[in-house]
């Protein structure tokens, strides 16, 4: 495996990053396996992947929020000189909310449900800065206004279940940025929500990113979400990373076949209507293990010999003008394999 | 292959030749009921507001709307699952609203529906074959043993899974598998129209596109007439040959599918396709974003005049407010008739004659019932992310 050398102005470096579940006398399953990214700040990196890629594994490791029995974490995660990994609970607390924080997918269940929504912002001021319980209060309801809920000052007494989808999400944001942390990782924030209010809370965080600088880490299964927001895109097929580029780079010459199927997969919007969709055959139940070969070689329509018996590994594509890895062995060429139009 | 075993009375003057399924002013009005002692209805949830539209035989009609638009419960009111509290539904000729009992049983036959949750709709404790058999045995189709055996194995290859696959259980399933299933249990007793209720948005990408294509080819090999009901706009254009668009309750627009993504004309359509991300960094860095300020009102309290008005950003003083918009043919070059707005101003908007304007976000209380108060609408606030 290729571990590339941190770059100097990194925030975030994750490398070789290991997660196994499954308890003691088991075959351990390997959720996450070998996962390297770097987020610069005032970057957007992109996770994507389908169910069961481990783009959410990744984050909650990095976040330390795994639960604590039943797996194990290998590789690193530098955060300003510190790994992550090797805190402790306490020094993870205290880094939490404060230098990293996180926005899940359903907001609902990520909120307390018995307490106000003003107490549980200002819960975050009081406990990272040490704020006053009046004063975090009115800086609550500053919070909320900045991202865009109206009327804060009624909706800080309210409780989660008063509160619409996009506005429990609005209220989610309003806690992570609570003490304006320089990482931001937002696993599938608008998955759960319509597409007017999905616009509206994409549209919030592309405006936070670019005011505060924050480095955000996306983890979402929509390519179209990918196109509008991230800078730099991953996409992780049974664990691993297997394409990485930028994100002009990666529509414009998606090289992988699992990146092309994922494209041809999605209806679009524009375009013409295509008599049928060039789908994916069978499901993530058919892969095969990464240490006999290549995980994908049974969905894919390029896979030849050398895939199932030899493991690809990632590399820098040589036919590419920029940063563009694959792990692959019979890529599609330029020319023909791009399904996403130029 | 069915034989109907009740002649059902027709209505000899309303069949229009290829309609099969007509829904006139469809209503459907959940009662909220509070006290202790005695339910005393304080308001309505107008969940369906008034619905007209046509199915034509062998077409696919595509519903969308964002979540609480009351689509599927449109869905469930014309297969009568949910009781309409006004409106007629003819299928076929017949008035569904006039069968009772063992007539409307009968007439299920001809329409079944798929639903969104393919693990929640089937039930765990059966094997595939008594879930597709229990259809057909209620329909007395499996009075030939022989014949509904070479059926079950028709349905199966119909839905591409192996024949094996009978005599296991539902959660020996993937989520693609199992809505697999969920279609061949609809197929199962032969109808003709089938409504399915978000049949992909529980699938992942990969598969979704499998079952996008299954539905498309045993709609040609059957001759099926489908009436998909999703909130994914680019899902339903693909597969769909008209599109209704559904806010609070009623259609605001309805249009050949091309015709409708080509051309939109309702404010809402517009925002609503400006709001779908496309995978293609160039055309989601050039394009313009219509953002809707706030969230959907409750429906339990919609605004009066134009459902849409307070969120609308092409909204004009008085008539929106006031005067609900009906669907109505529009005179714009190029337009076709089929291609129908429920927006009192669609032609000025097309020309550019009214301009987009700042819309601040209103707050919708989820609980709200009538007696409070949630129309707020400033003009010109300054909310972050109002439209520019």
């Amino acid at each position: 495996m290729t571990t590339a050398p941190t770059k100097t102005d990194t925030l975030l470096s994750v490398r070789d990053l290991v997660v196994e579940f499954g308890a003691k006398g088991q075959t351990p399953f390997r959720a996450v396996d070998g996962v390297s990214f770097d987020v610069r700040p005032g970057q957007t990196v992109g996770l994507v992947g389908e169910s069961g890629c481990g783009k959410s594994v990744t984050s909650l490791a990095i976040m330390g929020l795994l639960p604590k029995r039943g797996n194990k974490v290998a590789g690193s995660a530098l955060y300003d000189g510190t790994d992550l990994l090797t805190l402790d609970d306490r020094e993870m607390r205290d880094r939490r909310g404060r230098d990293v924080a996180m926005i899940f997918q359903d907001p609902l269940s990520s909120l307390n449900p018995v307490v106000s929504i003003g107490v549980q912002v200002a819960e975050v001021l009081q406990r990272h800065r040490g704020m006053k319980k009046a004063a975090a209060l009115a800086e609550s309801r500053d919070l909320l206004d900045r991202v865009g809920i109206p009327d804060p000052t009624r909706r800080l007494k309210e409780y989660p279940h008063q509160l619409s989808g996009g506005m429990r999400q609005r209220a989610l944001i309003a806690m992570a940025l609570a003490c304006k942390p320089r990482l931001l990782i937002a696993d599938e924030p608008t998955t759960a929500l319509d597409v007017t209010i999905q616009a509206q809370i994409l549209n919030l965080l592309k405006e936070l990113v670019i005011d505060s600088g924050t480095a955000l880490i996306m983890i979402t299964h929509d390519l179209g979400v990918v196109a509008g927001l991230c800078d730099e895109v991953n996409v992780l097929y049974g664990g691993r990373i297997v394409e990485t580029a930028s994100r002009h780079e990666i529509f414009a010459t998606p090289r992988h076949p699992y990146t092309n199927g994922l494209l041809g997969s999605i209806p679009r919007l524009d375009g013409a209507r295509s008599e049928q969709l060039a789908a994916i055959p069978g499901s993530v139940a058919d892969n095969i293990p990464w240490t006999t070969g290549c995980a994908f070689a049974p969905r894919c329509s390029r896979a030849i010999e050398v895939c199932r018996t030899e493991p690809p590994v990632l590399e820098q594509d040589p036919a590419a003008m920029e940063e563009h890895a694959l792990r692959c062995h019979n890529p599609w060429p330029i020319d023909e394999g791009t399904r996403g139009p130029a | 292959m069915s034989e109907q075993m009740f002649t059902l009375d027709k209505q000899p003057s309303s069949r229009q030749h290829e309609v099969l399924l007509d829904a006139q002013d469809v209503e459907v009005h959940f009662p909220i009921k509070r006290g202790v002692i005695f339910d005393k209805t304080v308001g309505y949830v107008y969940a369906v507001d008034g619905m007209t539209l046509q199915i034509h035989k062998g077409e696919t009609y595509g519903l969308v709307g964002e979540s609480g638009c009351g689509k599927s419960t449109f869905g469930r009111a014309l297969l009568r699952l949910e009781e309409p509290t006004n409106g007629t539904v003819t299928f076929d000729g017949t008035d569904l609203s006039t069968l009772r009992g063992e007539t409307l049983r009968r007439k299920r036959q001809d329409m079944q529906m798929v639903f969104q949750d393919p693990l929640s709709s089937l039930d765990p404790r059966q094997t595939v074959e008594s879930l597709l058999l229990e259809g057909m045995h209620a329909h007395g189709l499996t009075k030939d043993k022989e014949a509904a055996g070479a059926r079950l194995r028709q349905l199966l290859s119909a839905v591409g899974l192996p024949a094996a696959a009978l005599r296991k259980y539902p959660h020996e399933f993937s989520g693609g598998q199992r809505q697999r299933i969920g279609i061949a249990r609809a197929l199962s007793v032969d109808p003709q129209l089938i409504v399915a209720d978000e049949p992909v948005s529980a699938l992942d990408v990969s598969v979704q596109a499998q079952v996008i294509n299954l539905l498309e080819d045993v709609q040609e090999q059957f001759g099926l007439t489908y009436l998909v009901i999703a909130h994914d706009l680019a899902v339903v254009r693909h597969i769909s040959d008209r599109v209704g668009v559904m806010y609070l309750g009623s259609l605001v627009e309805e249009a050949d599918s091309d015709e409708l993504y080509k051309t939109p004309l309702h404010p809402y359509t517009r925002a609503l396709m400006s709001a779908v991300p496309i995978p293609d960094p160039l055309i989601e860095d050039r394009r313009e974003q219509i953002i809707l300020a706030g969230d959907l009102p409750s429906p339990a309290n919609p605004p009066s005049g134009c459902r849409f008005h307070t969120r609308c950003p092409w909204r004009q003083k008085e008539r929106c407010d006031t005067e609900r918009p009906q669907l109505r043919v529009v005179q714009i070059d190029g337009v076709p008739a089929a291609h129908r707005v429920a927006c009192h101003y669609a032609e000025q908007i097309q020309s550019g004659e009214i301009q987009r304007h700042e819309v601040s976000a209103t707050a919708v209380d989820p609980a709200a019932v009538q007696d409070v108060p949630t129309v707020n609408l400033q003009e010109g606030g300054g909310q972050p992310f109002s439209t520019q």
